[in-house]
């Protein structure tokens, strides 16, 4: 265990409460978005995470720290959110959770490429990407679409695309986090990518 | 180096690249990867773009915690506290 997480797992275990509030306010909004991906609800998300500090205070005295703090916050959640999810009678997230590569999805709509069949040059662009504009990257409105594009995404792309390229957590973590196979991680990771690259596009075309 | 090995589509590029950021293609893959990059114009934009979306979501502020929701969990806290 890190020295910077043993003090704090000293603290948390003393009863203090500004570490445990340091805790929550790192963690809290990543359980939440998380517990998206079992629950319909975002209040139901809501009751998840809350559900999960209490499974965190109680189980305090007993965490042995053979995983990371992180990991271990994490797998109590998906635990109750599991459950939750099941009581509530969702099980489809669950099969599409497992192996999203069940479901194919194109990280580029086909109609872009010419026919595979093409006597010269299949598979290759038939409507190239254009390079974008430096000047509307750095835009308000096109970090606003960003945003956007994250927000519509299906929960599972939503929860690894927010946890590795907002939150800045490494695939394994993310991994660990959500129970996810190295494969399925980088497939659900690639397609939200894609998406929102894709919206952006959209927008900068027409901007 | 590249004999005989049969060439990426554009098509098939697009699916890579997030493999190919994450360092998990074969050795073999990869080069066939930048060997379409080297000379594919478009492929080359659409990589770069890859990045630039990535790096732009990079600087989307973490969500924070509201005030009110962070007070009724240190409260879950006080009485939990040996």
């Amino acid at each position: 265990m890190a020295v910077a997480e043993a003090q704090l797992l000293e603290a948390l275990r003393a009863g203090d409460g500004e570490a445990f509030a340091a805790l929550v306010r790192e963690y809290h909004p990543s359980l939440v978005r998380v517990a998206r991906m079992y629950v319909s609800t975002q209040a139901a998300a809501e009751e998840v995470a809350q559900e999960t500090w209490l499974g965190v205070l109680n189980g305090l005295h007993r965490f042995e720290g053979r995983s990371s703090l992180k990991t271990w916050i994490f797998r109590i959640l998906t635990n109750i959110a599991k459950t939750r999810a099941v009581r509530d009678g969702r099980t489809l997230p669950f099969s599409a959770l497992q192996d999203p590569g069940r479901v194919p999805e194109a990280a580029v709509d086909a109609d872009r490429f010419l026919d595979s069949e093409h006597a010269r040059w299949p598979g290759h662009w038939a409507v190239k990407p254009v390079a974008w504009p430096e000047e509307a990257l750095v835009a308000g409105e096109t970090r606003e679409r960003l945003a956007e594009a994250i927000e519509a995404l299906p929960a599972t792309q939503r929860a690894v695309i927010s946890l590795r390229d907002i939150e800045g957590w490494s695939s394994d973590e993310v991994r660990n986090a959500l129970d996810l196979s190295e494969t399925n991680q980088r497939v659900l990771l690639h397609r939200a990518r894609s998406k929102v690259r894709a919206a952006l596009e959209s927008y900068l075309e027409q901007a | 180096m590249s004999v005989d090995v049969e060439q990426l589509s554009c098509q098939e590029l697009v699916e890579l690249v997030t493999d190919y950021l994450e360092g998990a293609l074969s050795a073999e893959d990869a080069a066939r990867f930048e060997d379409h990059i080297g000379r594919c114009t478009a492929c080359t934009i659409y990589l770069e773009q890859m990045r630039q979306t990535i790096a732009l979501t990079g600087r989307i502020t973490p969500a924070s915690l509201s005030p009110d929701a962070e007070r009724e969990l240190l409260e879950a806290f006080c009485g939990w506290r040996p």
